[in-house]
């Protein structure tokens, strides 16, 4: 043991002299954070309002995104979701992990799975999307779903923001839902599925990180998926007033 | 025998005639009151901005940095030529200094003029860690003054750094408040038609690019000697004195177009170097550049010092006065700039398809793009009517840009161009090769790169000791970089030969492209970057590592890394 100190010593000593020999100079390699990628998080509620439908229902809605990551990679934890007060009940309760990577200039490509756990039955799909910034200023993610059944839906989401000012925003979107695959259990027919269109004019009141907003929200189930709500009573078509706020963290 | 007695009466005289200085600095803690709000920031000797440094051509300084901060700090030396192991860029230079330590910098100092010293860690520089230096020259200066003063420039803004860049990754327009809105497309569509207006709408949105994209971060306070525009800092004259004002733009991220109504200013340094005298009404100072300026106020009167950042959502303000309390009017903030189609020359991957009317190669003559291009120069200085019909034009920004500075009083607004050496600093010969970099990124992601790679994936850049390299830089985005080469100079092509300016930064305009020359006359590995704070940390940077040079620096350098590698 202690004939093998100096000998490792000077073998380290040989290894460490021989590439300054060969380059003729020996540089500190930068360690330091710049030299790291950059590792990002962020908290976002891009909805948490209540809702209020022309039959008097009365509703509690978020759609939440926490992330955590780099350029090349960002894990995600989507969060959305709908809660009755009357019934004190989640008409609908969706999550979603997500693991994200860039495909081109502007958009990026993610998939995970998402577990919807509402009163009622729960489904486990699979999901792969794209989400990102298409021409014209509009924000799409765009995802397929296949349930552990075999069941097989999609979905398509559409943002455009349109500046009243520099505060003052006005914002539209389109949520649409298509299934290629019955699933009766918890009332989805094929074909288009249902389709949510809202216009919130919100207000940057600190920053970004909070800007309330009221809107409206149109909500309407189509083809085969309104004619299984019509059987169970169920309305087809919902109009809503909303409150709320948009969170940034 | 005789030569080394002499060496030796020399060496002792030496410090009898002062040639040797220490200094002490101490990093701290500390408030920072723009009269707005109160930040905790990072200071020297107690202050930010800290001490203004004097040392004399020639001397050798000792400076001695004390930590007092709960992490790792460091002390780059901007724009001053000495051995790589002193420029105190952590993981290039040295391993940094730790909290409770005491590090000593020492180097000689070979040139004089206005430079500035700031933290090279983390963001300690935005957070207040900066400072001034001047370097009074051996010989006489070619111009005259009665008195001088720093005018150091800052953007403090209420948000943390961290938080500042977080959200600018998550939000990447999070503080552009200037967006073009529906009231600015009707007023657009009044004045342009409302089908042009529509079109040129649809362009810049089929490339997902804002034209309101000037400043990344607004909302700050623009400050000067460390007072708010409410705080006013104050230089006191006497009619008839000739002032030196050495003004230096120490922001994180802004852009400052200086004027000083009522006075003709003579700029007579940049960047620490002499430059052939220019009388300009007006100038644009870039992150990082130095600017020398001579004013000769005759009346007894107040001036006020206005510096209005580039994208006009913020100012700094001081006055020069003949008594403390003087005031003179403060103007108003003049419209935003907007970018042009010329500005986005550079953009690689654009679809010119997807822009109705709009052709890159003859940009100039197309009607439209001038009738749009009119309109824009109008938003710019609104004051004056008789504008020529190109709009203003500066061959160190894109021919029809948005961009283009003009003086708010109609008068004379500098160019890079109008930067002549007043006396060259190198024998002029041809560089031994060319070096393209490509500056790029994405604005909606916020990356930020050189040849489309960020720091965390680049190899280093190699030169060899005593060649002279061309850097050719070509911007590719909608946004200007100041770049900065450490350790060696930057020879600004601005087309004058051996007249060429020489910088230690160089601000590279959108869809520009702009030549500089190097020589590489300093061993050992430097740091090379954009001096946006933001663009820097997102990976708008390199490591650039001289090969050979000198025997003696040569072993002293390999030492040195040795111990550094030791502590690592």
């Amino acid at each position: 043991m202690k004939l093998w100190k100096p000998w490792v010593a000077s073998a380290i000593v040989t290894i460490g002299a021989i590439p300054a020999l060969a380059s003729g100079q020996d540089f500190m390699a930068d360690t330091t954070q710049r030299k790291q990628p950059l590792k990002v998080w962020g908290a976002q509620f891009e909805e948490l309002e209540y809702r209020y439908s022309d039959n008097d229902e009365e509703i509690g809605v978020w759609d939440a995104d926490f992330f955590y990551g780099t350029d090349k990679f960002k894990a995600r934890w989507l969060t959305s979701g709908e809660y009755s007060f009357e019934e004190r009940a989640y008409e609908k309760l969706e999550n979603q992990l997500v693991g994200q990577i860039p495909i081109s200039t502007f958009f990026d490509a993610k998939a995970g799975v998402r577990f919807d756990t509402p009163e009622g039955p729960d489904r486990t799909y699979a999901v792969l999307g794209v989400t990102g910034l298409a021409p014209q200023w509009f924000e799409i993610d765009a995802n397929v779903y296949v349930s552990k059944d075999g069941d097989t839906s999609a979905d398509l989401d559409a943002e455009y923001e349109l500046l009243l000012t520099n505060h003052w925003i006005l914002a539209a979107s389109l949520d649409a839902t298509v299934a290629f695959s019955e699933d009766r259990e918890i009332g989805v027919g094929k074909g288009l599925v249902s389709t949510e269109t809202g216009l919130r004019l919100s207000y940057d009141l600190i920053d970004r990180a909070f800007s309330p907003y009221v809107g409206v929200v149109h909500e309407r189930k189509h083809g085969d998926t309104a004619d299984i709500a019509r059987a169970g009573a169920g309305s087809t078509e919902d109009w809503f007033a909303v409150i709320g706020a948009r969170l940034s963290f | 025998m005789k030569k080394t007695l002499v060496a030796g009466a020399l060496s002792l005289l030496i410090p009898a005639i002062g040639l040797a200085a220490e200094y002490n600095l101490t990093v701290d803690r500390v408030k920072i009151d723009t009269g707005e709000f109160v930040k905790e920031g990072v200071g020297y000797n107690g202050k930010s901005p800290g001490p203004v440094l004097r040392f004399k051509e020639g001397e050798e300084v000792s400076i001695n940095v004390t930590n007092n901060l709960d992490e790792m700090t460091s002390i780059h030396w901007h724009g001053l030529i000495l051995p790589f192991e002193q420029d105190g860029v952590p993981g290039i230079s040295f391993p940094g200094i730790k909290p409770g330590e005491t590090f000593t910098y020492k180097f000689p100092i070979t040139q004089s003029g206005t430079y500035w010293f700031h933290s090279h860690s983390g963001f300690q520089e935005p957070e207040g860690a900066f400072g001034s230096i001047i370097i009074e020259p051996e010989g006489r200066e070619p111009f005259r003054y009665d008195r001088e003063y720093v005018v150091q420039l800052t953007d403090k803004h209420p948000h943390s750094s961290e938080r500042v860049m977080r959200n600018l990754k998550v939000t990447p327009d999070y503080y552009n408040r200037k967006q073009q809105t529906v009231g600015e497309f009707f007023s657009d569509a009044s004045e342009n038609g409302f089908l042009s207006t529509v079109k040129e709408r649809l362009a810049w949105g089929g490339m997902r690019m804002m034209q309101a994209d000037v400043e990344d971060l607004q909302g700050f306070t623009g400050m000067i000697n460390g007072k708010s525009p409410k705080q006013n800092w104050t230089g006191i004259f006497e009619p008839g004195e000739r002032i030196r004002l050495r003004f230096i733009n120490s922001s994180a991220m802004t852009y400052f177009d200086i004027r000083i109504p009522g006075l003709e200013m003579t700029v007579v340094q940049a960047d620490g170097n002499n430059v052939q005298p220019v009388n300009v009404d007006e100038f644009r100072i870039g992150v990082a550049e130095t600017y020398d300026v001579i004013v000769r106020p005759k009346d007894e009167q107040a001036y006020t010092i206005f510096a209005e950042s580039k994208g006009r959502s913020g100012y700094a303000r001081a006055t020069l006065a003949t008594e403390e309390g003087m005031e003179a009017a403060v103007p108003e903030l003049r419209e935003p700039a907007r970018l042009t189609m010329a500005d986005m020359g550079g953009m690689s991957g654009m679809d010119h398809g997807d822009m109705p009317g709009m052709d890159h190669g003859d940009m100039a003559e197309n009607d439209e793009m001038a009738g749009m291009d009119h309109s824009n120069m109008a938003n710019m200085d609104h004051g004056s009517m008789a504008m020529p019909e190109a709009g203003p034009s500066d061959p160190f920004y894109a021919e029809g840009s948005g961009l283009v500075p003009t003086a708010a009083n109609g008068g004379k607004f500098l160019s890079y161009a109008d930067l002549k050496a007043q006396k060259p600093l190198y024998e002029q010969r041809e560089p031994a090769r060319e070096i393209e970099l490509r500056l790029t990124g994405n604005m909606e992601r916020y990356t930020w790169s050189i040849n489309g790679v960020k720091y965390e994936d680049a190899d280093p850049i190699r030169l060899k000791y005593g060649e002279r390299v061309r850097f050719k830089f070509v911007n590719e985005t909608m946004m200007t970089h100041p770049m900065h080469l450490h350790g060696m100079w930057s020879i600004l092509d601005v087309g004058a030969g051996q007249w060429n300016p020489v910088k230690h930064t160089v601000s590279v305009q959108p869809g520009t492209t702009v030549y500089m020359e190097t020589e590489v006359d300093a061993s050992g590995q430097w740091a090379f970057h954009c001096h946006l704070t933001y663009h820097m940390a997102a990976g708008m940077f390199r490591k650039v590592i001289v090969e050979g040079g000198p025997e003696s620096t040569q072993a002293a350098s390999s030492e040195q890394s040795s111990n550094a590698g030791g502590d690592v």
